[in-house]
């Protein structure tokens, strides 16, 4: 239909870096994101953690404490409140607004702004997250992940399927009120999923069964045993980057340039 | 490189056979011309006429059904790349992100170009150095308007499209504006405009091409135009003694006379008014409140668009 999606051949060298300053510094202008993002996640920890039978060793439990269960959960809702209930919004207004239209009149490819509020996402969930583990390890003395690389594969994978989500989000959103909707129909399984009501390995067989060929069922497993110390399973690994490439490849086909 | 042209040399942009259809709606339905290196170069029609597609496609925002299109020897949609650095864009509905500054904006913008213009003093000569810290939206539909222009001029453009250049702009904002794409011009650039205001395309346009439902049913300069309406000189007065109908029709050029409450009216050129003068002389006729008006491009473009009478 339109020529929008045909790739310029080269931008101007330094451009992708303005436009991410410039899309950086309008992310710090969004006081509500940033709060939700960054501080909502480790705040909910924190009111979790002050409850003292939550900080007693359970028998159920393998002898962890709920606590320590939930600093994993509170990552993943960092990430599902960035890349799913906070992004689709942004990339669907820069559409409807004409935004990514003027930009492809320009040596730059708009792809670049959505590159950007992409990358800026990712970035905020990440920093959410060591916000996260550094509050679990200070204040209430969770062990920091014992399988780091481990942990961090799986972080990875998950922060890709979220934002992945997030993008498909806004690719089927044809405006911001749409994105708005449908993100929040999203946003709650994915939450339960994660395990912030039960956690995922305190679900019932069937449910968790269920639950673990969900993306942040998935994830959440996986970070669970790196926590612990074990190399996460290749099957929770591979949940979360099978549903990782298939909702790249579903945001690529069907985001629209206008 | 740019290639020489069959249609005119040196013609920067040349479009031909341009037709663009959404559905069963031809928007666009067989456009060709020529806009030359230094030329400002004017669209003007009513509402839908096609002129925003045209553009557009001249752009690389959409693709023709079919026609050819070169822009400074490129085709704007597969050349996409060469055709972003010679072409600057003032799009007729968009927005910016509601946060950014008019200055980030401007700052960003430059940053993308590979041979940017000095935003700061684009922005002086715009107005806009004083609301270069406010948010976008926050910015007035007239500043919004001037950022857009500097937007399109930041990248040093050999050509720049104009489309709806003054709308939201006060008289005084326009006359700016249009001196400085005046000065745009003088600078070397090829401006090609799209306009509902036929003071504002009198004033600045070399050359225009009228666009009605579609197609160009006029390409003259301005006063080309206004040459080829019918009634070129309105003449009318109340004689002070009866006069012959057939006599002033008889007149050099007349194209009609007319009697309405006691004033005759005759449509003709500016031979038709000497005439009429030493014919009253003649007879020792008085003529009551005489007034002689020139057509404008209004009654060329009621004439040549047809929008004056319903179809």
């Amino acid at each position: 239909m339109t020529a929008l999606t045909h790739a310029h051949p080269t931008a101007v060298k330094g451009s992708a870096t303005a436009v991410l300053k410039a899309e950086a510094r309008l992310f710090l202008r969004e006081p509500g994101a940033l709060f939700w993002i960054l501080a909502f996640p480790t705040v909910l920890l924190c009111i979790l953690g002050s409850v003292p039978s939550f900080r007693e060793p359970q028998a159920d439990l393998n002898g962890l404490r709920v606590v320590d269960l939930y600093v994993p959960i509170v990552i993943l809702l960092a990430m599902i409140v960035s890349g799913i209930q906070s992004m689709p919004p942004v990339l669907t207004g820069y559409r409807e607004r004409g935004i990514l239209r003027r930009m492809s009149t320009t040596p730059m490819r708009p792809g670049a702004l959505i590159g950007a509020q992409i990358a800026l996402h990712g970035a905020a969930a990440t920093l959410s997250a060591a916000l996260a583990l550094a509050v679990g390890r200070i204040v209430f003395d969770v062990a920091l992940p014992r399988q780091l690389l481990g942990y961090l594969v799986a972080f990875a994978l998950a922060t890709l399927a979220t934002l992945a989500v997030g993008g498909t989000v806004s690719a089927v959103g044809r405006t911001t009120k749409i994105t708005q909707a449908v993100g929040s129909l999203v946003f709650f399984p994915a939450m339960f999923t994660a395990g912030l009501w039960m956690p995922v390995a305190t679900m019932p067989d069937v449910l968790r069964h269920i639950v673990n060929l969900t993306p942040f069922g998935a994830a959440a497993q996986a970070l669970d045993a790196a926590a612990a110390g074990d190399w996460p399973s290749w099957t929770h690994l591979g949940v979360t980057a099978l549903w990782a490439v298939a909702l790249i490849a579903a945001a690529r086909r069907w985001f629209k340039w206008e | 490189m740019p290639r020489s042209s069959t249609l005119m040399p040196m013609a920067v942009i040349e479009v031909s056979g341009l037709h663009r259809a959404y559905g069963d709606r031809k928007a666009v339905d067989g456009v060709s011309f020529a806009v030359e290196e230094g030329e400002i170069f004017g669209i003007l029609g009513p509402n839908g006429a096609g002129k925003t597609t045209t553009v557009e496609c001249v752009e690389g925002l959409r693709r023709p059904d079919t026609g050819r299109i070169r822009v400074a020897g490129y085709d704007p949609v597969a050349d996409r790349g060469p055709v972003t650095r010679v072409l600057g864009a003032q799009l007729q509905e968009s927005e910016l992100q509601p946060k950014i500054t008019a200055g980030e904006a401007l700052e960003l913008y430059a940053a993308c170009c590979p041979d940017p213009a000095d935003w700061r003093a684009l922005a002086e000569r715009l107005g806009l150095t004083g609301s270069l810290g406010t948010r976008f939206a926050k910015l007035s539909g007239g500043q919004k308007q001037r950022l857009f222009i500097a937007l399109a001029l930041v990248g040093n453009p050999r050509i720049v499209v104009l489309d709806e250049l003054t709308t939201g702009l006060d008289p005084r904002a326009r006359r700016d504006t249009w001196r400085l794409i005046e000065d745009v011009r003088a600078s070397g650039v090829t401006v090609l405009l799209v306009t509902h205001f036929m003071e504002e395309a009198q004033r600045l346009c070399d050359r225009i091409a009228l666009i009605d439902r579609g197609r160009i049913t006029a390409l003259d300069t301005p006063s080309g135009l206004i040459e080829r309406t019918a009634s070129g000189t309105e003449i009318s007065f109340r004689p002070s003694a009866e006069l012959d109908t057939e006599q002033l029709a008889a007149l050099p050029s007349a194209v009609s006379v007319t009697r309405k409450d006691g004033r005759v009216v005759i449509h003709g050129t500016d031979e038709t008014v000497s005439a009429l003068l030493s014919l009253l002389a003649a007879r020792g006729i008085t003529a009551h409140q005489l007034r002689v008006t020139e057509a404008t491009l209004d009654d060329a473009y009621l004439d040549l668009t047809g929008t004056g009478t319903d179809t």
